[in-house]
């Protein structure tokens, strides 16, 4: 009898581990083909093939943590503040927001919506969607996001949400894909239901096979939400995703091979979207352990690579190169001055010879669920590494566990590994999620005392041009003290058919346009 | 004697749950553990595992457990907290209609094409058959599913994947699930055609079959009323295998065409690390093993008249 054949299929305890803050930043990028701009029509089943999916997914929105679920939770809700294609913050259920001293913020909640229920949307459904992330028996991922928020309250119309110190970031942090309104029943949501005031009502859904949703002729918003029908359906093997495409089972399709970019645009039935945003690739080292507590080893490294050549090979073009930035360039504060970091063996010869070394001789621990591409990007090193004297041996650990065995270096043995990082649009939840002293997710076990003195004073600084400063200085300090190479940003790259139209311009902040290609997209 | 075997999958199947139970204890940590992950507190795993009653001994939980999936209680999924029983129930019922039709397709084919070969033996189609047959085994399940894909589906001749939900009609589930279907037959055919062929070649040299040819009877009615009959039990039995292979073992061709069957959830089980649905999948697996290889014991036994009248 033969043995069942199990493929390597994209696993996605990624998103668990990176998904905290869905908010976003500004992103004027057209997709490098776009459509001329048409007049919007209703009507049409719009069937979306997406890469992840599992019969282990939660309708729970503090577990959200794949594209699937999110596009899902895109379909049937709305926010308090949705983020524009042009990453500038819309209102949506908050009709408006305000503040005097940057702790104490009212959202005044707009009238005359309903749930799917038929349920008015209220002030006291806002603070139980919210609070539902907050609290000691919370299990909501983003509650460390949350945890500044002392207190919210609902105030007639309006929501009152009280910090305990000031941060000017919080209309963002009310965008994250993880706090939808839902209705509130004493205080509580019931995390189990599909009910929202979103644009699609929930007909039918199977986790990790398929979800079927139907336009909702109550909806609030009258440019939005075209098509009739949306089904999603979870293709997690890339050429059967592929197939769906070109044989019109579906109409879009994420995370496209490269390799079979050219013959797609061939058969002339879909087009690319590549959308540059701030998510980013790297490779973290343990700045607690030798030889990575040395600045001088973390240089060399990092002169040690070609990040032109990792974005042709690896990303097939599609994406940009990082100076070891975590900022990215739909950042408000992208900090485009610093000195650019190219391949350069002598200068790594240089930085080896200031940490006192002739040679070096380093692990790195790698594996595609880091990235799609991770092992080969730990060749490339290994390769132009050698030119500076480093011996890199590339370690290939099994995909399965890599985000709670090898990444962040539970075991003291991956000190330097891969990972891979969602665009934040806020500089402050990205740098407060993997740089801050402490932080869970710190991949690098960095502590640098002037950055984390500049986080906390940039976070309530009010002086535009004090913040931009500061944020320039941290991104200084961590591209050429920090812990983590990042040799590049990724595109999001997705293929829709050529019957499906979109706006000229797709946002930047998440895949699939912020999520809501079904809002913002129509059948042409 | 069909007791007996009886009595024995039953047996069989208890040790398979032993085994199945015995695994998930070996893992380290326990399941309080596993489900709360980095956010456990002493309280909070206190009262998780009293809720989930793991401070009970081992052969009590065992009980609970065994007792609880002989009457279709499989207990919730860890992960999304889900009944199991209905987590499986729609699955099982597709992964059940897709081995099913690809029994219907390839049981008949590969006896047909084995009883020929066997008829016109060392001639072309025999030849023709038999590379056939082994090309189609030969390439991986995966392989042969793209080609069928870029053949049958790119043409737009079928769907290249499935979509099917309950409301699907009868019909529509067999047009949309031809493709995995036919994927499966080409890659289970070869082995019953070969073993069809070489059970009844190996009758076809004994004094009766001699005898019957003496006598004059065509070479069709010598094969099917004389030798067949004699090897049907070594049919069978490559045939229940080969059925059993068709519910358990089906993952990649579920993979390639978005099959929602129950391959795809063991797979993604033992991603999430989901004990309760690997338990229950495991066992699922088993029986159906367990349960064809006894079907298969009991028509070979029932084909054969020296094995029922036993004196």
């Amino acid at each position: 009898m033969k043995t069942p054949r199990i493929p390597a299929m994209p696993m996605t305890r990624r998103g668990v581990m990176k998904s905290a803050a869905a908010v976003t930043a500004a992103g004027l990028i057209l997709p490098h083909t776009s459509m001329p701009a048409r007049a919007q029509t209703r009507g049409g089943t719009f069937r979306v093939g997406i890469g992840h999916g599992s019969t282990t997914d939660s309708l729970d929105p503090g577990l959200w943590e794949n594209l699937y679920v999110q596009t899902f939770a895109a379909c049937r809700h709305n926010y308090l503040i949705e983020v524009g294609s042009d990453g500038q913050l819309v209102p949506e259920i908050a009709e408006s927001w305000d503040t005097t001293d940057g702790s104490t913020w009212v959202f005044t909640i707009r009238q005359g919506v309903t749930f799917h229920s038929g349920k008015d949307v209220t002030a006291e459904d806002v603070v139980a969607s919210i609070n539902h992330h907050r609290g000691d028996d919370s299990t909501s991922v983003v509650k460390p996001l949350l945890a500044a928020i002392t207190d919210v309250q609902a105030d007639g119309n309006t929501v009152v949400v009280t910090l305990e110190a000031p941060n000017a970031d919080l209309p963002y942090l009310m965008t994250d894909y993880h706090i939808p309104i839902m209705p509130g029943m004493d205080g509580r949501i019931d995390p189990a239901s599909t009910d929202g005031c979103g644009g699609y009502i929930v007909e039918s859904f199977e986790h990790g096979v398929q979800s079927t949703v139907n336009r909702n002729p109550n909806y609030w918003k009258s440019d939005r939400a075209w098509f009739d029908r949306v089904e999603l359906v979870s293709i997690l093997d890339p050429a059967a995703r592929l197939n769906a495409l070109i044989t019109g089972e579906v109409h879009l399709i994420d995370q496209v091979d490269p390799a079979t970019i050219g013959m797609l645009e061939s058969r002339g039935v879909a087009r690319i979207l590549s959308i540059p945003g701030n998510a980013h690739y790297g490779f973290p080292m343990d700045s607690r352990q030798a030889p990575y507590d040395d600045n001088n080893v973390r240089l060399a490294l990092k002169y040690a690579l070609d990040r032109e050549a990792m974005v042709d090979v690896i990303l097939g073009g599609h994406g940009a190169v990082s100076n070891d930035n975590p900022i990215g360039p739909a950042n408000r504060y992208f900090n485009t001055e610093m000195e650019m970091k190219t391949y350069d063996p002598d200068r790594a010869r240089f930085h080896l010879r200031e940490a006192g070394l002739d040679s070096l001789d380093v692990t790195i621990a790698v594996a595609d669920a880091a990235f799609s591409g991770a092992v080969d990007a730990g060749a490339m090193f290994s390769e132009t590494a050698r030119a500076a004297g480093i011996n890199l041996e590339v370690n290939r650990v099994p995909n399965d566990g890599y985000w709670s065995n090898v990444w962040l270096n539970p075991n003291g043995d991956t000190p330097f590994c891969a990972t891979y990082w969602g665009g934040r649009a806020v500089e402050d939840h990205m740098f407060t999620t993997a740089y801050a002293a402490g932080a869970d997710w710190n991949e690098g076990h960095w502590n640098n005392e002037r950055f984390n003195e500049l986080l906390i004073a940039a976070r309530s600084e009010v002086n535009e041009e004090l913040r931009r400063e500061m944020y320039m200085e941290m991104q200084q300090i961590v591209s050429f003290e920090g812990s983590t190479i990042i040799p590049m940003y990724n595109n999001y790259v997705m293929a829709v058919a050529n019957d499906v139209a979109t706006p000229e311009q797709i946002s930047a902040n998440w895949n699939f346009d912020g999520f809501r290609c079904v809002e913002r997209w129509w059948m042409a | 004697m069909i007791a007996l075997r009886f009595a024995l999958g039953i047996g069989l199947l208890f040790i398979v749950s032993l085994i199945i139970f015995g695994a998930t204890e070996l893992l380290p940590g326990d399941l309080a553990q596993q489900i709360l992950g980095q956010g456990a507190t002493p309280e909070t795993l206190a009262a998780l595992r009293e809720q989930l009653g793991l401070n009970d001994p081992a052969p009590v939980r065992y009980w609970n457990w065994l007792s609880g999936a002989l009457t279709g209680d499989f207990g919730v999924s860890l992960s999304n907290g889900r009944p199991i029983s209905e987590l499986i129930g729609a699955r099982l019922g597709n992964t059940v209609f897709l081995a099913l039709y690809a029994a219907a397709l390839a049981v008949p084919i590969s006896l047909v094409l084995g009883i020929l070969a066997a008829l016109w033996r060392n001639s072309i189609f025999d030849r023709a058959a038999n590379a056939g047959a082994l090309t189609a085994i030969s390439f991986p399940e995966f392989f042969v599913a793209y080609i069928l894909v870029l053949w049958l589906a790119q043409t737009g001749l079928f769907p290249s994947m499935v979509r099917i939900n309950p409301a699907t009609t009868f019909g529509d589930r067999i047009y949309m699930t031809f493709l995995p279907a036919l994927t499966l037959t080409l890659v289970v055919t070869a082995h019953m055609m070969r073993m069809t062929r070489a059970a009844i070649i190996n009758l076809m040299a004994s004094p009766y079959i001699e005898m019957a040819r003496l006598k004059g009877l065509s070479p069709l009615r010598i094969v099917l009323r004389h030798a067949l009959p004699n090897a049907l039990a070594p049919i069978i039995n490559v045939i229940a295998l080969n059925l059993a292979y068709l519910i358990t073992g089906v993952v990649v061709v579920e993979v390639v065409f978005v099959y929602p069957g129950l391959g795809q959830l063991m797979v993604d089980a033992v991603s999430n690390r989901d004990i309760a649905v690997v338990q229950a999948v495991a066992l699922i697996f088993a029986g159906a093993y367990v349960a064809l290889n006894l079907i298969a014991d009991v028509l070979s036994t029932i084909t054969n008249p020296r094995l029922m009248h036993r004196r």
